[in-house]
């Protein structure tokens, strides 16, 4: 991977509430993470699901569109992923999810 | 033969009948006088015998009653021996008449009795196979019953087959030993393979389809090209996937960046997109300034901004120069470039070997941009390309300048579709540079004229310092250009010995000049004398003065109304103007940074109503013009024009 992405990951995990961040390729594997083993496999599992469904549906509606962002607010936390075409980021932050 | 019919004579007439069937028998075809009447005889004499049996005279009750003259007739009967059965209109289409026709010759015969017998005339062929039989067995011996040995003396001519005369003879063949031949295949290979086929698969594999076969197209084309050639490709195809990878995944984390940032600054972000000063109605004319995100970079900590610029493609991206002002402190300069959308880092870091002076992006080609630098230097940048290095520079080439070079625009692209930018530097030169494929051409526009205090054998030496450059949005061959002396000259660049217009504008440095972009005659200045001036071009002295209490640095001009424009000055305040609602007065003053902290550069933002403003720390901050400092006129330059028209010199000295 390149410098300039080791930096920016970087600089993501030192902003504020930001507890991890995971980077999956497209079988659903975890390549990169900043969690423990355990939550990371966890988390990936859970979320790769979650993201062939989003996508499917999007891309379903309109074959043209595709899903850019994925955001899921719970109390607690807030987990938002990412995809590309091979591989799919996303970042787990523990901070309380401002009010809207 | 005539018989006579007479009651009694019953038995007599058995015998005869008997006699013609059997004479019927044997000729065969022969026309013989029919027998039916004998036959019906026949049956009455059967009646006649019971009742001769019964020896009483019964008479059936429908017996016909002849009288004794009628039973003494004769009936003659005649035997036939044709078959009264056999059909006598028997009828047959001939071909040759084409009719039907009646067929004369009908067989004749009756079969009264048949008996299959077993017994074969010893001469016909049958007889002399099975007598021949016979006398094998005969001779052949063996097992005999006792049956063959009497009918063996019977009949020896006659050999017959005999039902219980058999012989059987069994033999065994070897049985081969059985023997089992398998052979198995391996089995194909297996795999489980499992797919949805959604609408969007669908569409993807089209798309996919699409492409292969347009490479393919331009693989056929292609084809001259050498072997060496496409190896290369080969390789740069795989570089090109391994690159692919990383860079979706620079991609996906930038998005998550993004996020993570718009989350951070959430509040603010809000403010900038919905955020409507209420108070505004309130305060009357006056206006505020909201501040917005502020950008800041490590490494630029040591470095002021000298320059910014928004781009014009992309609304949310502005460049900034950071460089110093002081002559004693040079050390390396930056170029950053900054998007809205993420306001904790650059997206464009590019070092540059001397303070970055100023900077400008092409208007259309927003990938490119030409920055002066404080060593005389101009150098071109593409953003498309990774590379850290300019893509033109005029390090090496003659005609540098050979001092900082304060302002560099672009121009419209010349004759042949090169693109060209005009620099403006401290040494008193407008140069314009063209960039033709890999180098930089440059062209001497004008030389700043000398001031007249300087003495004659040193106008050569100490040249006149050129500070700011503008060209005219409408007729970009007019331009005008700010002095070191507080002088602004208009030029044309079709004249190069000489300057059209000289303006006293101010008696310091002119640190900006600009044109207005809606009025074509209205330009402003601003210097360090502490004023702000607005011009007519056909006019010698101002339109408009406005003093501020200090330096001042950088105006602008907002690009939604002809009478609004804004000034920093070096107490790190921001100070808007509306002509159109206050002539005399700024409509806002705000302080914007902290303490000490000097001003230098501002801009609006084409689209949205921020400005940025650069400070001398390596700061830019955004700030939200309040609706009050936005108001639009109606028509834009007629505004201007009226208040220039009904408005009084009026200059504060």
């Amino acid at each position: 991977m390149t410098a300039e992405v080791e930096e920016t990951i970087k600089r993501i995990q030192s902003q504020k509430g930001v507890q991890g961040i995971i980077i999956v390729n497209a079988e659903g594997i975890p390549i990169k993470s900043t969690l423990d083993n355990s939550s990371t496999v966890q988390y990936a599992g859970n979320v790769h699901q979650l993201l062939m469904k989003a996508r499917g549906m999007v891309r379903d509606i309109d074959p043209q569109n595709d899903l850019t962002f994925l955001r899921v607010r719970s109390k607690k936390n807030e987990i938002m992923i990412a995809p590309g075409k091979e591989m799919y980021a996303f970042l787990f932050r523990i901070q309380k999810p401002k009010q809207m | 033969m005539s018989v006579s019919h007479k009651v009694g004579t019953m038995k007599s007439k058995q015998a005869p009948n008997v006699n013609s069937h059997q004479k019927a028998a044997v000729a065969k075809g022969v026309k013989a006088i029919g027998k039916k009447k004998d036959e019906e005889e026949g049956l009455d004499t059967a009646e006649g015998e019971e009742w001769m049996q019964g020896k009483t005279l019964v008479k059936p009750p429908d017996q016909l009653d002849l009288t004794e003259a009628e039973l003494n007739e004769e009936i003659t009967r005649v035997l036939k021996a044709s078959n009264p059965n056999a059909p006598q209109n028997v009828v047959r289409y001939s071909f040759k008449e084409g009719c039907y026709k009646p067929i004369v010759f009908v067989d004749q015969m009756a079969i009264h009795f048949e008996l299959e017998g077993n017994l074969v005339h010893k001469e016909s062929d049958e007889g002399r196979r099975l007598m021949a039989k016979q006398a094998e067995v005969d001779d052949g011996g063996g097992v005999e019953r006792p049956d063959n040995v009497a009918i063996k003396a019977a009949k020896r001519e006659q050999k017959l087959t005999n039902q219980f005369n058999f012989n059987e003879r069994a033999s065994q063949t070897l049985n081969n030993t059985p023997r089992d031949i398998s052979c198995q295949t391996e089995p194909p290979p297996r795999a489980n393979f499992s797919a949805t086929a959604n609408q969007w698969e669908i569409y993807d594999f089209y798309v996919e389809e699409l492409q292969r076969r347009e490479k393919s197209k331009e693989k056929h084309e292609g084809q001259f090209l050498n072997k060496e050639e496409d190896k290369s490709k080969k390789k740069m195809i795989q570089a090109e996937t391994q690159n692919d990878d990383i860079s979706q995944l620079a991609k996906v984390v930038k998005i998550i960046e993004r996020m993570v940032n718009q989350n951070i600054f959430d509040d603010v972000a809000q403010d900038f997109m919905y955020f409507e000063d209420a108070s505004d109605e309130f305060r009357g004319e006056k206006g505020t300034l909201l501040p917005l995100w502020t950008f800041q970079y490590d490494k630029a900590k040591s470095l002021s901004v000298t320059a910014l610029c928004w781009n014009h493609k992309y609304n949310d991206l502005f460049a900034v120069g950071l460089g110093s002002h002081e002559f004693t402190q040079q050390g390396g300069g930056m170029l950053l470039f900054y998007t809205l959308k993420n306001p904790s880092y650059p997206e464009f870091i590019f070092n540059t070997a001397s303070g970055v002076m100023c900077l400008d992006i092409h208007e259309h080609l927003s990938y490119l941009v030409a920055v002066g630098l404080y060593d005389g230097c101009v150098a071109v940048y593409n953003l498309k390309k990774k590379t850290d290095q300019p893509i033109y520079n005029s390090r090496a080439s003659s005609g540098k300048h050979t001092s900082a070079v304060m302002q560099v625009k672009w121009q419209k692209d010349d004759l042949d579709s090169n693109h060209n930018f005009i620099s403006v530097s401290a040494d008193g030169r407008l140069v314009s540079w063209t960039l033709v494929k890999h180098e930089l051409v440059f062209t001497e526009i004008i030389k700043l004229p000398v001031i007249d205090t300087i003495p004659d054998d040193l106008k050569d030496v100490i040249p006149t310092v050129g500070t700011s450059l503008d060209f005219h949005k409408q007729k970009d061959y007019s331009f005008l250009v700010g002095t070191e002396h507080g002088k602004i000259h208009k030029g044309s660049k079709y004249y190069s010995s000489k300057f059209l217009e000289k303006y006293d504008a101010h008696f310091m440095n002119v640190t900006r000049v600009k044109w207005n972009p809606f009025h074509p005659d209205v330009f402003i200045s601003c210097g360090w004398d502490w004023m702000v001036k607005i011009w007519d071009q056909t006019m010698k002295s101002p339109v408009f003065t406005f003093e501020l209490k200090t330096s001042v640095t950088d105006v602008a001009w907002a690009p939604y109304s002809s009478t609004v424009f804004a000034a920093v000055t070096t107490d790190g305040k921001v100070h808007v103007f509306d002509l159109n609602i206050n002539k005399y007065e700024a409509l806002c003053q705000q302080k914007v940074v902290s303490k000490k902290t000097k001003l230098f550069n501002i801009e609006f933002n084409p689209v949205h109503p921020i400005i940025i403003v650069g400070d001398d720390r390596g700061h830019v901050t955004s700030l939200k013009l309040s609706p009050n400092l936005r108001k639009k006129p109606k028509v834009e330059s007629e505004v201007l024009n009226v208040h220039f028209q009904m408005s009084l010199h009026i200059s504060l000295v």
